[in-house]
């Protein structure tokens, strides 16, 4: 039998179920890895708590139904009395007062928390370099980013260091780092997932999701934490149960393929990977439509004016009155409202404030928020038109495979295009997944599926069936090296 | 240039409390008064990660009084974000309403001595109030206090802000419209308007112009005044002194002002160059509110009559004045008792027993009427006797006070304590024939025309019958008697 960290989550929970294994001996074998943090995957553990909490499942006759199977969680969702930070300065030592919805749900259906994942401050960033904590590597190559902003919860997919992990996903954030690390990644539809207890970037485009090694494990963990939150009232799930997919062709399945995303600005490397996917697709019975999403162009500069906005307004709590990092021995107010706010936020997150607050300005509004807003109502209207013809869209996640470290660091507009292919998804508040479909120079590359609204098992069914047909091995080849 | 000269042109802002049980995004409870800082959670305190959700009463209530403001429900209503730093502000910013107000267009008709009035309601939206500041040391203002210390108690409580038009003109109508809309709010049980601990509170917009021009001037806006007098007082010191400025040929300033009811002065509180830019947008935390226009409609039509409608249908068709009609509005209970009454009394008698005798002997026991032993088919069997002169007035109010303390029926009471009239006329003459031959010195004041003396002699009758002689006859027998 191969480690217990090799398994899948649906491989784990059948192994306790079958009393083959425990859940303390999944959540040690995972610990001890996580213990071992190479590529700094996570911020914090949860060891006695897990530990403690696996021996109460352990000892249960009648398991819930996630039997004690380990999970990390990305730092921006809170968990009660565990430190949550975000990946900021500012929330230094926070321990929340109560959990984010949808890790209660998981905590409830018995899966255990074994720690928090680093993420770019805030989840503003695409390469988890923004984390005030140091970035994390990537499990392929350490000399390169895991992607971002769910950097950490990516890689500890990869790496072994968890079987599945939620992230959160506001203009690529889970997909992105997906498709750097070799892994599955899945932003459900807008609204699908409870945002309470997630700590806002961009509250129009925030949405939890999941990370896995296979796309069956995603739609599983997807199906616990999906559904209305009385909490959450932009929160309205899904319209019908998720159900862990089976599909082996894809007979029938129409899949738009946008050209202007296989063109220019994507490396020839990623664009012959995300090829080779869509031939197979085709021997597997789907037709490729060409598909055109003229205001996509204009996807990211209307994402930096909105998200930014929302950011502006939402960060503003952070004023070091009530918790979080309090600058001391100010004389007055606007004082410490600026010393706190220059002391604890990093060069991103104080960019992006500057930019909404500037994008929000009387005067300004208009010609900047209101003028996205429109496009970001003409980019919605693109997908819908394009769904009226095809069934699913196909595009690479990322236009390049993972870049070195500190490559993009200083050339923010660089590092914003990581985010062009998954950003026009997030507009429209679409389902789509990323799953691994070859490799460009040892690099792991992403092929991003989306359909629309509220059409997640569609999507899951056609990326198990493209899963299966790829045949990608998720284990970093330098993971076996060094151990 | 005469005073004379300048009309006022004002509007008025009205934050109201709304009587929900929890807060407006989040399930804290309300209380006045409490520990500090006891009612909050997460969403009130901002903690990271919280979300607010609307408060289904609010919006009951919102749309409520959006009726009784003669408004508009529009079929959407959105949530904006008010951005800007202040302590007691936890998210920075306050969630309010901007272009989709709960409430649209409408007017509110109000009585006044001149009769009545309209004034054009702009808007009306649902917000949440701020938390408490607690200046501590100094003199307890917030310059030189020593620190200031936050109570998250009222955070979040759900305000009205009620928006009037630019139509009024006279600082008595703006108190007289704030009374009758004050009273409309409470009675539908929307407030408690209780001005004084805030739950009500009013700014007003004044400029003044030419007489008969249509411009508008400047304006400046007299914040939170907490009183209707104070406020009424605060306008008119506020026309005074633009009147003045603009007399001795100076200009406004746009700026926000106090009154100070003590000194009856005006100070500044900040100038326009000082204002905040709030940023609206809309929240996206919330989703918009889209009322069932059917329940819109249930609501609107199971609105009870207002006071305001109350009092002219007393003074137009029952003859009561304004003031009666006035009085007795002021709670639904004590008109909802006066109508009841006056269904079997006549209207007038019955405002005056329930405004004078009813609650003078009431208050002593501090007790309202509806809640006292008297019902009102009892008060109205009390007016009726005396009306009929079947007892004498200072008997029938006995016969009230007896019913106070201990219940029963007026008639019984009568007949057990002898207190009906006396009604054989054989009876009074003797009584009036006796009186005159023992008292020879009044009679002689009375032939000399001294009336007044009259009052001795019913005086006599009264303590002579324990009250049961009528007052009236007893001195028509005597003029007659002493003429003779
Ligand atoms: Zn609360």
């Amino acid at each position: 039998m191969s480690a217990p960290t090799d398994l899948t989550a649906t491989q784990q929970i059948a192994a306790v179920r079958a009393g083959e294994m425990t859940s303390a001996e999944l959540v040690d074998a995972h610990l001890a890895r996580c213990e071992d943090d190479r590529w700094n995957s996570y911020l914090a553990l949860n060891a006695d708590a897990a530990r403690a909490r696996a021996r109460e499942i352990d000892a249960m006759a009648d398991k819930p139904p996630l039997a004690g199977v380990p999970i990390a969680v990305k730092d921006a969702l809170v968990t009660r009395d565990l430190v949550t930070t975000s990946g900021s300065r500012m929330l230094e030592g926070f321990r929340p007062l109560y959990t984010a919805t949808c890790v209660a749900r998981l905590e409830e259906a018995g899966a255990i928390v074994v720690g928090k994942t680093n993420m770019d401050e805030f989840a503003m960033g695409s390469s988890t370099e923004n984390s005030a904590y140091g970035p994390t590597l990537n499990p392929w190559d350490t000399g390169r980013v895991p992607g971002g902003s769910s950097g950490g919860s990516a890689s500890a997919v990869a790496a072994r260091q968890a079987p599945w992990s939620l992230g959160s996903d506001t203009g690529g954030s889970i997909r992105q780092p997906a498709a750097l690390c070799g892994i599955v990644g899945m932003k459900p539809t807008y609204g699908a997932v409870s945002r309470y207890g997630l700590i806002a970037f961009a509250s129009s485009l925030d949405q939890v999701g999941p990370f896995a090694r296979t796309v069956a494990d995603a739609a599983l963990l997807l199906s616990y934490i999906e559904g209305r939150d009385p909490m959450d009232s932009t929160c309205v799930g899904l319209r019908e149960p998720v159900c862990v997919p089976t599909a082996t062709d894809l007979s029938g399945v129409r899949i738009g393929v946008v050209e202007e995303l296989m063109g220019e600005g994507t490396d020839d490397g990623v664009r012959a990977a995300v090829r080779e996917a869509l031939d197979r697709a085709e021997h597997l019975g789907a037709t490729l439509v060409p598909v055109e999403l003229p205001n996509s162009r204009h996807g990211l500069s209307t994402y930096y004016i909105l998200a930014p906005a929302e950011c502006s307004a939402n960060l503003a709590r952070f004023d070091g009155i009530r918790y979080g990092h309090s600058s001391a021995d100010t004389d007055n107010l606007t004082e410490h409202y600026e010393r706190t706010r220059a002391e604890g936020f990093g060069a991103e997150v104080k960019r992006r404030i500057m930019l909404g607050t500037f994008a929000l300005a009387s005067g300004y509004y208009d010609a900047y928020y209101g003028q996205a807003q429109r496009v970001r109502t003409r980019i919605a209207e693109d997908f819908d038109r394009a769904f009226e013809s095809v069934d699913l869209i196909a595009s690479p996640t990322s236009p390049s495979v993972a870049f070195p470290l500190a490559s993009r660091t200083d050339d923010p507009m660089h590092m914003y295009l990581s985010d062009t292919c998954t950003i026009p998804i997030s507009l429209a508040g679409l389902p789509s997944v990323s799953i691994p479909c070859g490799l460009d120079a040892g690099m792991p590359v992403g092929l991003q599926l989306s359909g629309p609204a509220f059409s997640e098992n569609r999507l899951f069914d056609a990326a198990h069936a493209l899963e299966a047909a790829i045949g990608f091995d998720t284990a970093p080849p330098a993971l076996e090296a060094a151990a | 240039m005469s005073a004379r000269a300048y009309e006022a042109v004002i509007g008025i802002e009205i934050h109201a409390q709304l009587l929900t049980n929890t807060k407006m995004f989040c399930g804290c409870a309300l209380s006045f008064g409490d520990e500090p800082n006891v009612h909050t959670c997460p969403v009130c305190l901002a903690h990271p990660g919280a979300l607010p959700v609307t408060n289904a009463e609010a919006v009951r209530l919102a749309i409520i009084a959006g009726h009784a403001l003669g408004c508009e429900i529009p079929e959407r209503s959105t949530f904006h974000r008010k951005n800007y730093f202040y302590p007691d502000l936890p998210k920075a910013y306050q969630i309010s309403q901007f272009d989709e107000p709960i409430c649209g267009p409408g007017r509110f008709r109000y009585l006044t001595e001149g009769g009545e009035k309209e004034l054009g309601i702009t808007r009306a939206h649902l917000e949440e109030d701020a938390a408490k500041l607690i200046h501590v040391g100094g003199d307890g203002r917030r310059a030189g206090a020593e620190q200031s210390i936050v109570d998250f108690n009222r955070g979040g409580t759900p305000l009205l802000e009620i928006v009037t038009e630019p139509e009024l003109s006279d600082a008595a109508d703006a108190a007289a419209f704030l009374r009758q809309l004050r009273l409309t709010l409470v009675q539908l049980g929307i407030t408690d308007g209780n001005m004084e601990q805030g739950s009500m509170r009013a700014d007003a917009n004044i400029s003044i112009r030419p007489a008969g021009s249509t411009g508008l001037g400047t304006k400046t806006e007299l914040k939170n005044m907490n009183s209707f007098t104070f406020i009424e007082r605060g306008i008119q010191a506020e026309i005074a002194r633009q009147t003045a400025i603009l007399e001795a040929g100076g200009t406004i300033t746009q700026e926000t002002l106090h009154y100070d009811p003590v000194t009856g002065e005006i100070h500044s509180l900040r100038s326009k160059e000082e204002a905040h830019d709030y940023r609206y947008f809309p929240e996206p935390d919330l989703v918009s509110v889209a009322p069932d226009r059917a329940w819109v409609e249930e609501l609107r039509a199971s609105l009870p009559e207002s006071p305001v409608d109350r009092r002219r249908r007393w003074v137009a068709d029952s003859g009561l004045s304004f003031e009666d009609a006035e009085v007795l509005a002021e709670t639904r209970e004590l008109g909802d008792y006066f109508e009841r009454v006056a269904a079997v009394a006549p209207a007038k008698s019955a405002a005056n027993w329930v405004r004078g005798e009813l609650r003078a002997q009431l208050r002593e026991r501090g007790q309202e009427p509806w809640e006292s032993n008297v019902t009102p088919a009892a008060l109205g069997e009390i007016i009726a006797m005396a009306e009929a002169r079947e007892v004498s007035m200072p008997n029938a109010k006995a016969v009230l006070a007896e019913l106070i303390a201990n219940g029963g029926d007026p008639r019984a009471i009568v007949e057990a304590k002898g207190l009906g009239a006396i009604s054989d006329e054989g009876e009074l003459e003797a009584l009036v024939d006796r009186l005159i031959a023992d008292n020879p010195a009044q009679v002689q004041q009375l032939r000399d025309g001294k009336d007044k003396v009259i009052g001795f002699f019913v005086g006599q009758a009264m303590k002579a019958t324990q009250g049961r002689a009528d007052p009236g006859r007893v001195g028509e027998l005597l003029r007659e008697r002493v003429r003779e």
